[in-house]
C-alpha cells in the first residue's frame, strides 16, 4: 500500500525554509545589491587613487584658482585671460544656461504650433507639420547643429559685405552685430520699476479673480498689466532724463567694432536645439490634446461655451496633465544636448571645461564638475516642473 | 540572474584591476607585440593617413623608429589619432605608450601633468596665417581681428599673451578639432589662423587656393615639439629619448637607410659601437633592447635628415627649411649625446 500522507513539515529553521521565505530573500538580495554597489564605487575610487599616484598627476580642486591664460569668445560676465579657471568654467556654465533657457522657450512655442498644426483640419497644414516632425525627430541632434552651423556660416555674407538692417544692425558670417545699449546713471530704477510693475500686476490679478468669484464682475486684468509693465518703466525712464546711449558698431579694419554681437555658433546651437526638441514637444502636445475625451468638448459645447473658450478652459487644462511630465524630460534633453555645442566651438560648459582640462590635466576633477553641474541643472528643472505639475493636477474637492 | 550579474561584476572588477596595475611599459609593449602611438588626427607631413589609409609623416616615422628599436620591425605600430584635448588623457590613462604628436614641451606638462619630455624632434614657433587680400604685413596690425585657434594648445595661451602684451584686441574663435578650425578659416569665420609655423605650412597646402594665403613673419613663441611619455618609467623614457638621439647621431655619422648595411663593416670604432657590431658591447642591452637597436632604427626609417626630407623637407610640397632643425654641426640645434 502506498503511503499518501504528505511528508512531515520540516521542524524549526532549516536552510530551505529560510531560502524560500520571501521576506528574508528580499532582505538578502537588498543587502547583496548594496554590497555590490558600494564595492564597485570603492573599487573605482581605489583604482583612481592608485592611478593618480602612479601617474604623478597633481589632484584636488586648487587649480580652479589659477590664472586661465586663455580667452573666450562669448562671455556673459567679465572675463579675460587674467581670470581664473574657475571663472572660465563659470562663463561656460552661464552660456549653457543661456542657450538652454532660450532654447526651451523657443522649442515650446514651435512645438505648440506644430503640435496643434498636426491636429488641424486643413490637410496641407497637417501634412506639413507631420513632415516637420518626422524629419527632425529622425535626425541626430549633432547633424541638426552642423546643418544650421554650415547653413548659417555659408549662407551669410562675408564681414565686408555685411547685410545692413535698420537701426544699425548688421548681419554677416561673424554673427548679428547690433548697437549695444549703455545705461547711464539711475538706470537701475528703470529695472526696478519693471519688477514693481510685475508684482503689482500679480496683485491686481489676484484681487480681480477674488472679486469675480464673489461678485461675478470682471476686470480687464491683461490690459492693466500691459499698461503697468510698459508704462511704469517708460515713465521712470523719461523722469530720469533718458539715461541711455547706444554703442553703435562701425566698420574697423577687420571686423565691425563696438556694439554687441550674437555669435553664429550661438545661433546655430540655439536654432538646432529649438527645432530638434520642438519635434518631440509637438508630438507630446498632440498626444495630450488627443488624450482629452471627446465627451469633454461636447459637454462644454452643450453648456454653451464658445469653441475658443472650450479649448482654453476645458481641453488645455486637462491636456496639460498629460503633457507636463513628458515635457519635463524634453526640457532636460535639450539642456543636456546643449553640450554638443562643443562641436561647433560655442563656449559652453563642456567647451571651457575641456580647455581647462587640457591646460591643467585635471581630467577627473573637471569631469566631476561637469557631472555635478548637469545633474544640478537637470534636478532643478525637474523640481520646477514637478511643482508646476502639482499645481496643474486635478484638484478634487 | 542576480548571480550571473554578480559574477560578471566581480569578473569585470578583477579584469579592471589587472589592466590598471602598471608593469614596465617595455614589457607591456613586448607582450602585446606593438607600440601604441598617439598621433595627430591629420596634419599633412606630420601625421596623416595617405590614400591607401596608411599613416605617414614626420611624427608617424618617430613611432616607427621606436617600434624598430624595440622589435627590429618598423611596422609594429598601432596609431591612436588624438585631438589636442584628448591627447593628454590618452597618455595619462595608458591608452597610448607614447605621444608623438607635435606636442610642445612645457614645464607644466613636464611636471603637473605627469609626463616626461627630453628630446625635441622639431623646433617650432607659433605664427599667423592670413588671406593675402587683407593686406596685412605684420602681426602687430592684427588688432580687432577674429583669430581661429585650436583649444587646449599652448598656441591658445600664447595668443592671449601676445595680444595682451602688445595691447591688441581680438576675438578668439576656438574649436576642439583641427578640421573644424580649418573649415572655419576657409569659410571666413575668422581673419587669422594661428598655430605652430610647421602646422601653418601644412594647413596652407590643404586650402583650395594656397597662394591666396600668406604666413606672417612674426614668430611669437618657442614651441619645442617632442615625444612625451608617462613619468615613473625611466627605462621606457630612455628608449623613446635615445631613439631621437640615434636618428640624429646617424645623420651626423652619415649613416643612411641605404648604406647602413655596409656601414656595419666600417673601421670607425664609433660607428661600429653605434651599430652594435662591437664585440662584447652592452650598448643596447642596457636599454633593455638588443645591441643592434640603432641599426634597426636607421634600417627601418632612416636617419633624422632622411625622415625630415621625406616628410616635410624641400622635396615635399611643404618645403620646410631645416633651419633650427639642422644638425649642430650645420648651425642648427639638433644634437645628440655620445653613444658610448
Amino acid at each position: 500500500m502506498a503511503d499518501y500522507s504528505a511528508p512531515a513539515p520540516p521542524s524549526g529553521l532549516t536552510f530551505r525554509s529560510l531560502a524560500y521565505d520571501p521576506k528574508i530573500r528580499s532582505i538578502v538580495f537588498q543587502v547583496l545589491t548594496v554590497v555590490v554597489v558600494v564595492g564597485i564605487v570603492w573599487f573605482i575610487g581605489q583604482n583612481v587613487a592608485t592611478n593618480l599616484a602612479r601617474s604623478n598627476t597633481a589632484s584636488g580642486y586648487d587649480f580652479l584658482y589659477g590664472r586661465s591664460g586663455f580667452d573666450i569668445g562669448d562671455t556673459l560676465i567679465a572675463y579675460s585671460s587674467n581670470s581664473t579657471y574657475g571663472r572660465a568654467i563659470m562663463v561656460g556654465f552661464l552660456n549653457t544656461l543661456l542657450v538652454a533657457a532660450v532654447g526651451i522657450v523657443t522649442a515650446t512655442i514651435i512645438g505648440f504650433i506644430i503640435g496643434l498644426g498636426r491636429l488641424s483640419h486643413n490637410w496641407l497644414i497637417a501634412k506639413l507639420c507631420t513632415v516637420y516632425v518626422e524629419v527632425f525627430r529622425n535626425i541626430p541632434p549633432l547633424l541638426v547643429i552642423f546643418f544650421w552651423y554650415s547653413g548659417v556660416l555659408r549662407a551669410l555674407p562675408n564681414v565686408r559685405d555685411s547685410l545692413e538692417m535698420p537701426f544699425n544692425i548688421f548681419l554677416n558670417n561673424r554673427g548679428l552685430i547690433f548697437p549695444k545699449p549703455i545705461w547711464g546713471e539711475g538706470a537701475w530704477l528703470v529695472a526696478a520699476s519693471v519688477v514693481v510693475a510685475i508684482i503689482a500686476s500679480i496683485g491686481i490679478y489676484q484681487w480681480a479673480s477674488n472679486r469675480q468669484s464673489k461678485t461675478g464682475q470682471q476686470f480687464p486684468v491683461i490690459w492693466t498689466a500691459v499698461a503697468l509693465v510698459i508704462g511704469l518703466p517708460l515713465l521712470t525712464f523719461l523722469a530720469l532724463g533718458s539715461p541711455l546711449t547706444f554703442d553703435i558698431p562701425v566698420a574697423g579694419r577687420f571686423n565691425l567694432t563696438g556694439g554687441g554681437t550674437v555669435l553664429p555658433e550661438f545661433f546655430a546651437l540655439y536654432l538646432a536645439l529649438s527645432f530638434y526638441t520642438a519635434a518631440f514637444i509637438a508630438e507630446i502636445i498632440r498626444a495630450g490634446i488627443r488624450g482629452v475625451p471627446k465627451g469633454q468638448t461636447e459637454a462644454s459645447t452643450a453648456l454653451g461655451l464658445q469653441p475658443n473658450m472650450t479649448t482654453r478652459l476645458v481641453v488645455v487644462p486637462q491636456a496639460m496633465r498629460i503633457i507636463i511630465p513628458p515635457l519635463t524630460s524634453q526640457y532636460l534633453n535639450l539642456t543636456k544636448n546643449s553640450s554638443l555645442g562643443v562641436a561647433i566651438g560655442y563656449p559652453e560648459l563642456v567647451s571651457t571645461g575641456g580647455t581647462t582640462m587640457n591646460q591643467t590635466g585635471q581630467a577627473i576633477e573637471i569631469v566631476s564638475i561637469w557631472i555635478i553641474v548637469y545633474l544640478s541643472i537637470s534636478l532643478g528643472t525637474s523640481l520646477l516642473m514637478n511643482w508646476f505639475n502639482a499645481k496643474m493636477a486635478l484638484v478634487e474637492r | 540572474m542576480k548571480k550571473t550579474l554578480l559574477s560578471a561584476t566581480i569578473g569585470a572588477a578583477i579584469l579592471g584591476l589587472g589592466s590598471s596595475a602598471s608593469a614596465a611599459t617595455l614589457d607591456d609593449v613586448k607582450a602585446k607585440g606593438f607600440v601604441q602611438c598617439g598621433v595627430n588626427t591629420g596634419l599633412a607631413g606630420f601625421s596623416a593617413p595617405d590614400a591607401a589609409g596608411e599613416w605617414t609623416g614626420f611624427d608617424v616615422d618617430y613611432c616607427k623608429a621606436v617600434a624598430a628599436a624595440v622589435f627590429g620591425d618598423a611596422t609594429k605600430v598601432k596609431y591612436s589619432p588624438t585631438t589636442a584635448q584628448s591627447r593628454f588623457t590618452a597618455l595619462q590613462s595608458g591608452e597610448v605608450d607614447l605621444l608623438a604628436r607635435n606636442t610642445t614641451w612645457t614645464i607644466n606638462r613636464d611636471t603637473a601633468l605627469g609626463f616626461n619630455f627630453r628630446t625635441v624632434n622639431y623646433y617650432d614657433g607659433q605664427g599667423f596665417m592670413v588671406p593675402k587680400s587683407l593686406n596685412v604685413k605684420s602681426a602687430l596690425e592684427l588688432s580687432g581681428a577674429a583669430v581661429c585657434v585650436q583649444s587646449g594648445t599652448t598656441t591658445e595661451l600664447n595668443l592671449a599673451d601676445y595680444f595682451k602684451g602688445n595691447n591688441l584686441q581680438y576675438n578668439p574663435v576656438v574649436f576642439e578639432k583641427l578640421e573644424e578650425v580649418n573649415a572655419a578659416y576657409q569659410a571666413g569665420r575668422c581673419d587669422v589662423y594661428t598655430t605652430d609655423q610647421s602646422g601653418l605650412y601644412s594647413i596652407r597646402l590643404s586650402l583650395p587656393a594656397p597662394d591666396d594665403h600668406m604666413i606672417l613673419p612674426e614668430i611669437i613663441s618657442k614651441e619645442p615639439l617632442g615625444p612625451a611619455v608617462r613619468q615613473g618609467d625611466d627605462q621606457w623614457f630612455d628608449i623613446v629619448s635615445w631613439t631621437q638621439y640615434a636618428m640624429v647621431q646617424a645623420e651626423e655619422f652619415g649613416i643612411t637607410q641605404a648604406n647602413v648595411d655596409e656601414m656595419k663593416n666600417s673601421e670607425n670604432p664609433d660607428i661600429r659601437r653605434f651599430l652594435g657590431t662591437e664585440v662584447d658591447s652592452k650598448i643596447g642591452t642596457d636599454l633593455g633592447l638588443t645591441n643592434d637597436w640603432a641599426y634597426n632604427i636607421v634600417k627601418g626609417v632612416g636617419n633624422y635628415g632622411e625622415v625630415f626630407e621625406r616628410n616635410i623637407g624641400a622635396s615635399t610640397p611643404l618645403k620646410i627649411e631645416r633651419g633650427l632643425n639642422a644638425l649642430w654641426t650645420k648651425g642648427g640645434l639638433q644634437y645628440a649625446p655620445p653613444v658610448r
